[in-house]
């Protein structure tokens, strides 16, 4: 990216040079404004978090948290089982993640490496199934559930989310860099087809996995709707349905206690967002045609 | 697959057809039998969850939509009922009808946002400028909507709110933002694009890094300059992009429900109730399995509508180099 950059600044249409300063400043002041849109109300979620009960609707708002009062985090922990929250969230998404990146890793490396009949079809409907949208399976599935007794269990969100269409298209994407005559090379070493996968293609398809498990992570952490589906008692609720109903419980007056929670509740996507931005960057938008 | 050069044997997991070159190669047989069976072991998780999880419950959903059913009684046979009564009733034909003006509202706004933003961060900037802005818009993303969703909330507080106090700067009067119908439809809008112009932003940074310098060097040699090289070069240039980026923030757009469910439930009255959000309720709240699905078959179809219609407009408009 960088290269084509440089490449336009030095083809750029000729200019004077004043006119040019000109365009740029004035480019560089309305991306700023932008950036101030999008990043203000999260710094004021954090700084209305860090600050006392009573000072939430405080105007001018305050945008940085000076002299930080944690009392709105203490209360968050004694209104909202939090850590149940935090628990039920972690154990729902990192299993999703995990078997996600799993089941996506053997079936992406089908698709890309083994050969058997009806391949190509078999591929062209796990694609398929990608622009059918969750709202309209979600009926089905509920009953499914409820059929087989899973109804409001943490089991009933995980299970019917980890099989992955996109997941799979990603890791055949991935597989397919990978060349043919590795496990020629297993094989000629007397190592088993499965052998050849878990040894050889699984350790160096790592960084397409990690772009499934953080796409998985990312999307399964901010979930919604599902688990106000799926789940009934509030012990199996995850983070973002506990913490709107905290805000249906509290009403307006405990403003902060809310946002604390918000702010907590984001905490790994930051991890991931400052770890992981470019793979996720790269998973949203792989199958672009990018 | 690449060559069946000079490999001396070709069992193990690679492809039979090379096999039957080389007969000699000893437990070929072996290896052949084992071949039959062993993708569809590697493939087994994957299949059978989709086929459970997704194909069976589409198949259900269709079949649904004819059987009138409270999940407590037995399903009976209405044929036709459900679409019908679901055509008529006035809630969810406003409901579709608020759909459809977020979908153009919310999707104009986005791709025009994301495309200008992305047009200015494209060009000659510093690096790093550039990969704090990237990450700045990229931000909201990673968010659940229904956090975005809550603070936005206290945001748009008509008393109290920031977005009220900083228009009364610029002398505006409190806006009724929640309160009001136009007030919540703009309130929904505001915050969707808000978290999701972002994705737009990185496809279109993707399409511009792929435009040729020297169609701008000859652009620029024929004298076009500003805003009209942009017109006339990267636009035409860019359309299989803003092909995808529309066709994705349509299609999710047309399934919005995180955010209204949030700021609104819908309200006030049904000002801003949308597909979804009546597939939600006449389900999981009305018990109305039947009727559900018969609102889940439409608002498929019409996905599949417009996107089929947006991939023929895009033989007749869009430019491929």
């Amino acid at each position: 990216m960088t290269t084509i950059q440089e490449r336009v600044t030095t083809t750029a249409p000729v200019v004077t040079r004043k006119k040019r300063d000109w365009s740029v400043a004035v480019r560089v002041v309305v991306l700023l404004i932008a950036s101030v849109f999008v990043l203000g109300p999260v710094l004021w979620t954090l700084s209305t978090s860090l600050r006392p009960p009573s000072e939430s609707f405080k105007l001018p708002p305050a945008f940085l948290p000076l002299n930080p009062d944690l009392s709105s985090y203490e209360q968050v922990f004694k209104q909202l089982n939090i850590v149940a929250l935090v628990v039920n969230s972690a154990l729902v998404t990192g299993l999703i993640a995990v078997g996600q990146m799993i089941t996506a890793a053997l079936a992406g490396y089908a698709f890309a490496h083994l050969r058997f009949r009806g391949r190509g079809a078999l591929f062209s409907i796990v694609l398929a199934t990608m622009m059918v949208p969750a709202q309209v399976t979600i009926v089905p599935v509920f009953m499914l559930i409820r059929g087989v007794g899973l109804s409001d269990t943490l089991l009933a969100l995980i299970i019917p989310a980890i099989p992955t269409a996109f997941g799979t298209f990603l890791m055949r994407q991935y597989f397919m860099g990978l060349p043919g005559e590795l496990a020629e090379a297993a094989a000629i070493d007397g190592a088993s087809p499965w052998r050849t996968f878990r040894s050889v293609y699984a350790p160096l398809a790592m960084p397409g996995l990690a772009i499934v498990g953080i796409l998985a992570f990312n999307f399964h952490w901010n979930e919604f709707f599902r688990p106000l589906i799926m789940t009934i008692s509030e012990q199996n609720f995850t983070l973002p349905l506990g913490l709107v109903s905290l805000q249906g419980n509290l009403g307006t007056g405990s403003i902060s206690v809310v946002l604390a929670g918000v702010v907590l509740s984001m905490i790994p996507a930051l991890v991931v967002f400052m770890f992981g931005q470019r793979a996720l960057q790269d998973g949203l938008t792989a199958g672009t045609g990018k | 697959m690449s060559t069946a050069t000079s490999t001396p044997t070709g069992t193990g997991s690679e492809p039979g057809r090379r096999q039957s070159a080389h007969k000699t190669a000893p437990g070929s047989k072996r290896g052949r039998v084992q071949q039959r069976w062993l993708p569809w072991a590697f493939l087994a998780p994957t299949i059978a969850g989709m086929g459970i999880f997704t194909l069976l419950p589409i198949i259900a959903s269709i079949a649904l939509a004819f059987f009138r059913w409270d999940i407590i009684s037995a399903p009976t046979f209405v044929g036709f009922d459900n679409f019908a009564e679901v055509v008529q009733d006035p809630t969810v034909r406003v409901s579709f009808l608020n759909t459809i003006v977020f979908v153009i509202v919310a999707v104009a706004l986005q791709l025009g946002l994301a495309l200008g933003l992305a047009i200015m961060v494209q060009e000659k900037l510093p690096a790093w400028l550039r990969v704090f802005f990237r990450s700045a818009f990229f931000f909201p993303l990673i968010l659940s909507a229904a956090s975005v969703s809550i603070f936005m909330r206290y945001l748009f507080n008509e008393q109290f709110g920031v977005v009220n106090w900083l228009l009364s700067i610029v002398g505006i009067p409190a806006v009724p933002w929640l309160t009001t119908p136009t007030g919540s439809a703009a309130v929904v809008i505001l915050v969707y694009v808000w978290q999701n112009f972002g994705f737009s932003f990185l496809l279109f940074i993707g399409g511009l890094a792929s435009i040729p310098v020297e169609t701008y060097e000859a652009a620029s040699i024929d004298g076009a300059t500003g805003w009209r090289k942009h017109w006339f070069v990267t636009l035409p240039l860019l359309s299989p992009t803003t092909l995808v980026a529309s066709v994705m923030a349509i299609i999710n757009a047309l399934q919005v429900f995180d955010q209204p469910y949030v700021l609104t439930r819908g309200g006030p009255g049904d000002s801003t109730r949308t597909a979804v959000m009546v597939i939600f309720e006449s389900a999981f709240q009305r018990l109305e399995f039947g009727q559900a699905s018969a609102i889940g078959v439409i608002l498929t179809l019409i996905i599949m509508a417009i996107t089929a219609a947006q991939f023929r407009l895009s033989k007749r408009f869009v430019f491929y180099q």
